[in-house]
């Protein structure tokens, strides 16, 4: 029996609210300062590598590599993976790793995201290619 | 400017207990208070100086007011575990600077009697808190990637609790006084990947404090000379998901801070402190504080290196976090409190190590897979 795990809806602010609502169509966004060049995640008004403000969202490919992560065995919902990915275009991000055997995750790993359901707009995850 | 030699630990008092359900959170906070200022041979009203973080109920402006002081320099950092690392470099900053001449440093609180009050969400929240991010979790990810690219395996994680509970058999305080081996460690149930139960440290009730002088003032109490030649502090975190690597922490930079201060290197060093919520943040400390070489803590902690007597680099005598104590989930003040006892001699004599005339007590606050501060502090016996 597959039980769907019940996620909190991001309580989405001005700044990030773009992110969220490209969400909703399944686009996944990152930011990019046009000054400096770098992609960043989680999104800021302000390049935290240059302090431009001439920031820009951009979809992001969704695809990524495992980093890091590590199963939890002692959780009320069961046990899940958290995780650090790094995207293709370059910034790593804290997630899950689902709709998988989390006992066959490993570092290096390819995964894509995919898009969960909450009460309100859906959250990022990535699952293995 | 430096603060070396500017602030001396005059007071020190590690409350006792363990499990606290008889005592409210702000009267640990006064009991603590009372023996550092007791055994600095002071009293409440010679305090000008306080010092507390997030632990103390209401923040400080309450437990100012509940202790009853009358202060005329404060601080409420809060840089979780490491606060009260860097309270000290703080002190020794006023002190120098003639903001305070007795600073009065607090920690206490009860997570084994009853949950600690949410942790305030930072800018990342939306980004984050869904994943359900855990402190042993957080641990779990640094743990599992220093293996992947540096080889480093359970056993040799396992040997730094062997060695705190080595220690921890001789603490009639100590949560944990059974002796364990590398297997005992291994055999416990998994936590998060590859954590086990015994790579964790303990939860307990408790606090303890520290009192901060001037030299003058150091010399004219009975106690042995302590003092601060050195502090670094400094903070980590995944920076805009730019070159993420979980494999070092905050301790590369608050560590030469404070060993250029002093003036001194991690080989003259007799005796450690290293916070120790997990057996890997103790592993990745010992490489980011230059004891030895970034990828080779493993080998540095196996066969009882950190047993005192035993070993090369003897740490955390009183048991440390991991057997003995980590009040309010929090284990800063007790790396302080342990280090002065060793430079005072007031270590069980089974681990006093000899001669100690120079120690380190250094700290991560927050999630050292995440976002998390380190404080390193290097202290000496005059």
């Amino acid at each position: 029996m597959t039980e769907i795990k019940k996620y909190p809806a991001p309580i989405v602010n001005v700044e990030t609210a773009p992110f969220w609502e490209a969400a909703k169509k399944g686009k996944f966004l990152i930011k990019r300062c046009t000054a400096c060049g770098e992609p960043h995640y989680f999104p800021r008004s302000i390049c935290p590598f240059c302090f431009s403000d001439k920031t820009v969202w951009e979809e992001s490919s969704g695809e990524a590599t495992v980093y890091t992560f590590s199963l939890m065995r002692k959780s009320p919902s069961g046990p899940f993976a958290i995780a650090y990915v790094t995207l293709k275009e370059g910034p790593s991000l804290q997630t899950n790793i689902v709709d998988c055997d989390i006992d066959t995750i490993r570092i290096g790993q390819k995964v894509k995201v995919v898009f969960k359901p909450t009460d309100g707009a859906p959250l990022p995850f990535f699952t293995p290619v | 400017m430096t603060i070396k030699g500017k602030a001396y630990i005059a007071g020190i008092y590690e409350h006792p207990t363990r499990h606290a359900p008889d005592k409210s959170t702000a009267q640990l906070h006064a009991e603590v208070a009372k023996g550092a200022i007791e055994d600095a041979g002071l009293i409440k009203a010679d305090i000008d100086g306080y010092f507390c973080a997030g632990d103390a109920p209401g923040g400080l402006m309450p437990m100012v007011d509940y202790l009853g002081l009358n202060v005329r320099h404060i601080d409420s950092t809060d840089t979780g575990g490491c606060s009260y690392l860097i309270h000290l470099g703080h002190a020794a900053e006023a002190i120098a600077a003639g903001k305070c001449s007795i600073a009065l440093i607090t920690l206490a609180g009860k997570p084994r009697t009853g949950p600690l009050p949410p942790r305030s969400a930072g800018a990342e929240a939306d980004f984050e808190t869904a994943y359900g991010q855990t402190t042993h979790n957080a641990y779990g990810m640094c743990a599992m990637r220093h293996m992947h690219d540096y080889g480093t395996t359970s056993e040799q994680l396992a040997w730094i609790k062997v060695a705190a509970s080595h220690h921890a058999q001789y603490n009639p305080h100590a949560f944990l006084r059974d002796v364990v081996t590398v297997e005992d460690v291994l055999n416990s149930p998994m936590i998060s990947d590859p954590l086990h139960r015994l790579d964790c440290c303990v939860v307990t009730d408790g606090g303890g404090a520290l009192v901060v002088t001037t030299p003058e003032i150091a010399r004219s109490l009975k106690k042995p000379l302590v003092r601060l030649i050195g502090q670094g502090e400094a903070t980590k975190g995944p920076r805009g998901g730019k070159d993420l690597d979980l494999t070092y922490s905050a301790g590369v930079w608050s560590g030469p801070r404070a060993f250029e201060e002093a003036g001194v290197t991690p080989k003259d060093i007799k005796y450690a402190s290293i916070y120790d919520s997990f057996t890997i943040t103790v592993l990745m400390q010992l490489e980011d504080l230059g004891f030895c070489k970034k990828g080779e803590g493993g080998k540095f902690v196996a066969d009882g290196n950190l047993i005192s007597g035993v070993g090369k680099l003897p740490f955390n005598t009183d048991g440390g976090g991991l057997c003995s104590n980590h009040p309010v989930n929090r284990g800063g003040m007790t790396k302080i409190i342990e280090a002065v006892r060793q430079l005072r001699g007031e270590a069980h004599p089974k681990l006093q190590v000899k001669n100690c005339d120079l120690a380190i007590a250094h700290g991560t606050g927050g999630l050292l897979g995440v976002r998390h501060a380190a404080s390193t502090c290097i202290l000496e016996r005059v």
